[in-house]
Parts: C-alpha cells; sequence; structure tokens
C-alpha cells in the first residue's frame, strides 16, 4: 500500500498573534505540525504496519517546513518530499494543484490529509487534491477501516455519524478522533536524519492555476469589555445574572 | 445586479435554518436564486420564494437521498456551468464543507471558507482559531463562500412566490462509487450542538461524569445543547462530538454558559464569536472570566442548581 500524506506547518496553538504591515507577523512563533495532519501521519503509519507498504510525506513551503517533514520522518514516515512555492502567488486551489501534481506521480492508494489547517482555516486543500487527482474522498473521518481494497469511514454529521465506503484509490481527510498520535522515538529521530528529504520546485510543476480569492487585510478582534462578574453572596447572584440575561442580553 | 445563489440545505423535509441565514446574506448581494437537491425535495422549493428568492432549480431523484460528495459535486458543478451565477453560499456544516471544495476544484473558483460577516464588499472570515480575522474578496467570478450557521440574520419572510425549475441529474458510474452504508443519528430531545441556540458546557471542574447529569438539567431547562471542553472529553466523561474548541466543533450560540472551564485558548477558538458568554467557575483569575459578558465567582455544584431553579421560574 502505498500512502501520502499531506502535512501544513502551522503555528503552535498558544502562538499570540501579531499584525505587521497588513500581514500576520511569523517572527518569533513555534510552529507545529497541524494537529489534524499528525492525525494523518498516525494513520498512514498504522495502515503500514498492518498490511506493509510506504508511507510519503508531502509539504508545501519554505526550507523552514523541512522541520515538520523531519519530525513526521521519526514518526515513521519513510520518505519526504518539500514543495517550494517560493515567489508563487498562492491560494488554497494553487496550493492544492502543486500538492497534487507532487503525489500525482507517485502512484498511490491512498492520500492522507488533514480536514482543514488551524491557521487559515480554510478545509480545502485536501478535498481539493481528490478532485484534481480523481480519487473518492470521505472527508472528517474519526474511524477509518481497510479491508478487500474499500475503505469505510466514518465522519460525523449533525446530530449524528455518517459511515461511508469508497473504493481505492481515495483521500481521506482526517478529524480528532481517528487516532491519538505517537510521538518519535529516540531511535527514530535518530533514524529520520538518513531518510530521504526531495525539495520539488514549484518552476517545475507547470502549474496552470491562479490565485481566484485574495486576502485584503488582517485584523485583531475588538478588546472585549469587562463583564460584569458576580460573587460572594450566591443567591444575589443567580438572580443578578437570571434578569441581566433577560433584561439586558436578551438571550432568554 | 450580481445573480447569487444559495445552495439550500434541507433534511427530514425541512428547510433548515442555516439555508434562510444563506438567503439573508445573499439579499444583501444581489438577486437571489437558489438550488435544491434531494429525494422528494421538490414540495419544499416554493417555501423558499415566500422568502425573497427569485427562482428555484430543483434536481429531485432517487439517487440524491442519500448525500455523496461525487454526486452533489456533479449536479452543482454541471449547474454552475451553465447558469453562471456569480457568487455560491453554501452552509458550512458537514455536507457544505465536503462538497463546496470540491465543487470549486472542478470549476475553476476560488473559496472563501467560514463566513461570519460581509463589509463593504468583503467577506470576513476569522483564522488562527478566532485569533485575527482575514477580509477576502473574490477575484474571479463564480466564487464559493462557505456560511457559518448561527451567525447572519435569518431573512424574514415577505410573501411572494418563487419559479420552480426542474434539473435533471445524470451521473457516471465514477459519481456512484461511494456509498453511504449507514446513518447513525443520536436519538436526542436537545439541539444540535452546532445549531443551537443556547449551549451549557461543562469542563474539568464537572469532576466526574455523573456530575453532567445538572448540566442536562440545565439545558432542558433552557433548551440547550451540552458541550464539553477537550479535558472532558480526553477524561472519557463525554463523547468527542461534542467538545468545542480548535479541535472540536466551532460553534455561535447566542448564549454559551461555561460551567468549570478555565477558558483555554484553544477552547476559546471554538466559542469566541458566541453572542453572550456566561462562565461560572470558582477561580477568580481564571481566563474564561476575560471574554465572559457575565460570570458568578463560585462553585459551579451550588451555583448550577441554583440557576436551573431560576430559569425555571422564568419559563415556566
Ligand atoms: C493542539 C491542542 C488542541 C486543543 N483543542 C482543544 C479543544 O478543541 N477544546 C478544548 O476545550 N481544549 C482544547 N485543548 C486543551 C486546552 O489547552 C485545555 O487543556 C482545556 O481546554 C482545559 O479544559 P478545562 O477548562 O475543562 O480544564 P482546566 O483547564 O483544568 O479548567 C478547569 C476549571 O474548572 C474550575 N473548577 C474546578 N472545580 C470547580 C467548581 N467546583 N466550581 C467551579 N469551577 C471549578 C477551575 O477553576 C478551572 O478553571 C487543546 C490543546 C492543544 C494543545
Ligand atoms: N502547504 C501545505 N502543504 C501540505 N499540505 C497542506 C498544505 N496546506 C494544506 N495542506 C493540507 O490540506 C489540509 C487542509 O488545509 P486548509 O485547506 O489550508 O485548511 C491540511 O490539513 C493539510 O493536510
Amino acid at each position: 500500500m502505498k500512502i501520502a500524506v499531506l502535512i501544513k506547518q502551522t503555528f503552535d496553538t498558544e502562538a499570540k498573534i501579531v499584525v505587521k504591515e497588513g500581514k500576520v507577523d511569523p517572527s518569533g512563533v513555534n510552529v507545529i505540525i497541524n494537529p489534524y495532519d499528525e492525525f494523518a501521519i498516525e494513520e498512514a503509519l498504522r495502515i503500514k504496519e498492518k498490511v506493509g507498504g510506504e508511507v510519503v510525506v508531502f509539504s508545501a513551503g519554505s526550507d523552514k517546513v523541512t522541520e515538520s517533514l523531519r519530525k513526521a520522518l521519526a514518526m515513521g514516515a519513510d520518505r519526504a518530499v518539500r514543495v517550494e512555492l517560493d515567489g508563487v502567488a498562492v491560494d488554497e486551489g494553487v496550493v492544492a494543484e502543486a500538492l497534487a501534481k507532487a503525489v500525482g506521480e507517485g502512484n498511490f492508494d491512498l492520500v492522507l490529509t488533514g480536514w482543514l489547517a488551524i491557521d487559515d482555516r480554510s478545509a480545502q486543500v485536501g478535498v481539493r487534491v481528490a478532485e484534481i487527482l480523481n480519487l473518492s474522498q470521505i472527508n472528517m473521518v474519526t474511524q477509518l477501516e481497510l479491508a478487500d481494497g474499500k475503505l469505510t469511514g466514518s465522519r460525523e454529521i449533525e446530530g449524528g455519524m455518517e459511515v461511508v465506503e469508497v473504493p481505492l484509490p481515495a483521500l481521506i481527510t482526517a478529524q480528532r478522533g481517528l487516532n491519538e498520535p505517537r510521538y518519535p522515538s529516540m531511535k527514530g529521530i535518530m533514524q529520520a536524519k538518513k531518510k530521504e528529504l526531495k525539495v520539488v520546485n514549484a518552476s517545475d510543476l507547470n502549474i496552470s492555476a491562479q490565485p481566484k480569492v485574495e486576502v485584503k487585510d488582517v485584523f485583531l478582534p475588538k478588546a472585549k469589555e469587562a463583564g460584569k462578574i458576580y460573587k460572594d453572596d450566591m443567591a444575589d447572584a443567580v438572580s443578578a445574572l437570571v434578569k441581566a440575561l433577560r433584561e439586558e442580553a436578551k438571550v432568554i | 445586479m450580481a445573480k447569487v445563489w444559495v445552495i439550500l440545505e434541507a433534511q427530514d423535509q425541512k428547510i433548515k435554518k442555516v439555508s434562510y441565514e444563506m438567503i439573508g446574506l445573499a439579499k444583501q448581494l444581489g438577486d437571489v436564486e437558489a438550488v435544491l437537491l434531494g429525494s422528494g425535495v421538490s414540495s419544499l422549493a416554493q417555501e423558499a420564494g415566500e422568502y425573497g428568492v427569485s427562482k428555484v432549480f430543483v434536481a429531485d431523484c432517487a439517487e440524491l437521498k442519500d448525500y455523496t460528495t461525487a454526486k452533489y459535486t456533479r449536479v452543482l458543478a454541471d449547474l454552475i456551468q451553465k447558469k453562471k451565477p456569480e457568487i455560491v453560499l453554501v452552509a458550512n456544516t458537514s455536507q457544505g464543507r465536503d462538497f463546496a471544495p470540491r465543487v470549486a476544484q472542478r470549476i475553476g473558483a476560488g473559496q472563501i471558507s467560514d463566513v461570519m460577516d460581509y463589509q463593504e464588499g468583503q467577506f470576513i472570515r476569522p483564522v488562527y482559531s478566532g485569533k485575527a480575522f482575514f477580509k477576502v474578496s473574490p477575484c474571479a467570478c463564480p466564487a464559493i463562500v462557505t456560511v457559518r450557521p448561527n451567525v447572519f440574520p435569518a431573512a424574514e419572510k415577505c410573501g411572494g412566490s418563487c419559479l420552480v425549475e426542474e434539473v435533471a441529474a445524470s451521473f457516471s458510474a465514477d459519481d456512484l462509487k461511494a456509498i453511504v452504508k449507514e446513518v447513525v443519528k443520536q436519538v436526542s430531545s436537545r439541539p444540535e450542538l452546532t445549531e443551537a441556540n443556547i449551549i451549557v458546557s461543562g469542563g474539568r471542574g464537572m469532576k466526574g461524569p455523573e456530575n453532567f447529569a445538572i448540566l442536562e438539567e440545565m439545558a432542558d431547562v433552557l433548551g440547550a445543547a451540552v458541550g464539553a471542553s477537550r479535558a472532558a472529553v480526553d477524561s472519557g466523561w463525554r463523547h468527542h462530538s461534542f467538545q468545542v474548541g480548535q479541535t472540536g466543533k466551532t460553534v455561535s450560540p447566542s448564549l454559551y454558559i461555561a460551567c468549570g472551564i478555565s477558558g483555554a485558548i484553544q477552547h476559546l477558538a471554538g466559542m469566541g464569536s458566541s453572542k453572550v458568554i456566561v462562565a461560572i467557575n470558582k477561580d477568580p483569575e481564571a481566563n474564561i472570566f476575560k471574554v465572559a459578558d457575565y460570570g458568578i465567582v463560585g462553585d459551579l455544584f451550588e451555583v448550577v442548581p441554583m440557576l436551573t431553579a431560576e430559569f425555571k421560574k422564568l419559563l415556566s
């Protein structure tokens, strides 16, 4: 089974966002593998451990993402590909085409991605890659089974759960609940240093897409006014709160 | 005026509330037409007319009984390419967010995801877990916009009627490869988390799964849903489908009552856009009080039952 995993490097979830000259300032911010993409890596490794094969991780980004690709290799992926997008104007469609072209050559049976990147929160790139590569998809999967060349995935829907079956090759986007990602072992970290990490340049991929949406501005939420906090006498606090919710906030 | 489409979402033969919210937004953007897909849904089309939609395209056939990505993508991509709307609004629900990027990619369109506001020609959407916002505009037509439920006011009924145009759907073998094996509905008298108007949520401060009963009791008085922090989910007290936050659900109810939740940044990521936030926490320094509109510093095991009793008095 040949499995591709798409991983994006994102800001640490605790990162404070600073806007400088109309852009989010990345300086001094700790970076991580997008949490949903870690579920994707873990699932790929578990499938490989069961049925054999190869796990290849892909990330589009600058040299900085090498660190995240190395982490994925240390977790157990076999090799990595970095897609260098330097100088290319991107939106989700452009990134998806670049990744799809990089993945496309490898004849993968399964592509795993996160359902959403916690930085841009687009929830598009995985699904767009599925469309470009003409793969069946199951989106936001919390449980996955592989049998007889078919994948069965559970996904959450409003007020319940849906179980979908697709034939391979397919693309799955991972949602929390799918698994608990492992930590790289010391041995894994040592081995990762020797594993192949290839760089592909966007200019060699013949990307035809142009950005179709444009981010005009970034702004931070307005600081909230201090709320009304009641303490000491609980009976008074409760009746004051209920009164405020009805008469002032008008929400009950 | 721009031609704006709303892809209506229906469930159990009812048009969902988010669809009316999208119609409300669409009216600010241009002339509104709508699309309805499903099996046995034709009779619902007229309803949209009463809310100011001039025309509804209906694809009603047996194959569309179960939702699958490929079938919806086929019908919608074909129709958009034929009729050329400029903006297409899709609900940011488990269905909408599944097919929207696929349709966008097939027709070569851009997509603006999880829009929460529209100001001066620009769509506003949260990024970095709601710690910042992007103002985005499309630079090509058509553009697909997914709309967060529960934030835009629903269109008002304005009478009138609409044209209904039947759309024939045809599928290739590829479109029928995915099969829905099972749909499991949680039987619950409470509203779904992302659709709820009021949410009562519990965290590690609840101390154990059995204590969620006091939140459920409050929820039932208020007609609310019950959510949880990741700490409560990781402790095995609640199923992860009830988790609110960065790696859980994003919710925007009009009232969010956080009980025994400290207000970690990843939790705020999921509920920060709630209209009114109430915090009940015994620690006056808890971060949740920084975002709360109202709060009570106290022991939730004392406060919650008292609050429930007070709500009961008011609402019965
Ligand atoms: C990548 C990543 C993703 C994450 N995603 C999420 C997510 O989606 N959702 C999420 O919620 N978290 C998420 N977290 C976890 C988050 O950082 C916090 O650990 C978590 O939200 C804490 O949950 P809590 O507030 O219930 O628990 P705590 O932080 O332990 O807070 C418990 C609170 O209860 C109060 N309390 C205790 N007893 C009482 C009492 N008797 N009466 C009143 N108050 C009481 C305490 O004062 C305290 O403030 C994520 C973390 C990471 C690293
Ligand atoms: N630059 C990137 N490199 C690799 N994978 C990516 C990249 N951007 C997005 N993805 C994948 O697409 C998923 C959804 O991302 P997004 O559409 O940006 O929310 C992520 O969870 C990743 O799996």
